[in-house]
């Protein structure tokens, strides 16, 4: 999903800076707020971006023959809500496009706008729907959308950009697709059973904090330590 | 015995789905380089398709081998890896220090 430095064009680039910055401000106040107002989460604040640090540096194998990496997005977005994650994406991207030469900083915005803000926001949305009734298959959707929802955008914003020369946006949409969205549907399956399984150990290891944050039902104190 | 195994079905999915993915990825591909990354994908159809497009800014600074490249991708997993495994060794450590705390008051009582 990483658009490459100088692949936008400079109208489309600012535009899409222009998109994701109030997004990225507000998520950075509330990354303040969230450590002001229940500290003893920061841990798992921290241990939310590390996992995006962490998955978006591996590339995965995929049926298709491309390798793609996961975004690792719905883990803060389920627990923090999505706007931690437009800050906390912007960290990782900004590591990447200035010591990796992976994405860009004239395409931060765009990144940021489909890994940081599309991607936690369809995650959310499924954990929100669906975690009445499975909780599981709750995490699994969120973690697996966050991640395919992101690819989508990065095929919308290269066919905006960049439409096919006979079949126009619609048609370079499609193709960008062709190119994103197939690849990365076993690999979003990958991250929703990785999801599944580091909401377990969270839950083993921090249930009381999950249960402030309004994850896990809350669990008499009693019942909590004798684990 | 359940939960274990349900962990075990866990990751057995996740080794699953990549191995299966790098066997019927390989035949997949034409191209004589296999398994290249998406993003490289979509730069090379943007050139294909708008070979008039000419990148307008360059990154600042490039890793100038794949060997630095890799490297500092597992520079970054590297870190990321590690604050994921401090937090939750923290976490646990918190648990035991409010159980040891709820056992002593137990006792002082």
């Amino acid at each position: 999903m990483h658009i490459a430095e100088g692949f936008l064009p400079p109208l489309h680039a600012a535009a899409w800076t222009v998109a994701a910055a109030p997004f990225v401000v507000h998520g950075a106040r509330a990354v303040v707020r969230e450590r002001r107002e229940r500290p003893e989460t920061t841990l798992l604040l921290a241990a939310a971006g590390a996992f995006t640090f962490v998955l978006s540096a591996i590339k995965l194998p995929s049926v298709t023959g491309s390798s793609s990496h996961p975004t690792g997005t719905g883990l803060g977005a389920t627990l923090f809500r999505p706007p931690v994650m437009a800050f906390l994406s912007t960290v990782v991207l900004l590591f990447q496009a200035l010591l990796l030469a992976h994405g860009g900083l004239t395409t931060l915005g765009a990144n940021v706008f489909s890994m940081g803000v599309v991607g936690p926001w369809a995650g959310y949305a499924a954990w929100r729907l669906l975690c009445g009734r499975h909780r599981g298959l709750a995490i699994f959707t969120a973690f697996a959308l966050a991640d395919l929802a992101t690819y989508c955008t990065t095929s919308v914003q290269l066919g905006l950009a960049f439409p096919d020369p006979v079949s126009g946006i619609a048609g370079g949409v499609v193709k960008f697709l062709g190119v994103f969205a197939l690849t990365q549907v076993p690999l979003a399956v990958v991250e929703g059973l990785l999801g599944v399984l580091v909401l377990r150990l969270l839950a083993d290891v921090a249930g009381p904090e999950l249960a402030r944050l309004g994850i896990v039902p809350t669990t008499p104190p009693s019942e909590a330590v004798t684990r | 015995m359940r939960r274990r195994r349900t962990t075990f079905l866990l990751l057995l999915g996740i080794v699953a789905l990549v191995a299966i993915a790098l066997v019927l990825g390989r035949g997949a591909d034409t191209d004589e380089k296999a398994f290249v990354g998406t993003d490289s994908r979509a730069t090379s159809l943007v050139e294909q398709n708008h070979p008039h497009y000419v990148a307008w800014f360059q990154p600042l600074f490039r890793p100038q081998s794949p060997e630095v490249e890799s490297g500092l991708f597992a520079l970054q997993a590297a870190l990321g890896g590690a604050t994921v495994g401090y937090a939750v060794a923290a976490l646990r450590a918190r648990r035991r220090l409010e159980a040891a705390l709820a056992a002593a008051r137990e006792e002082a009582r």
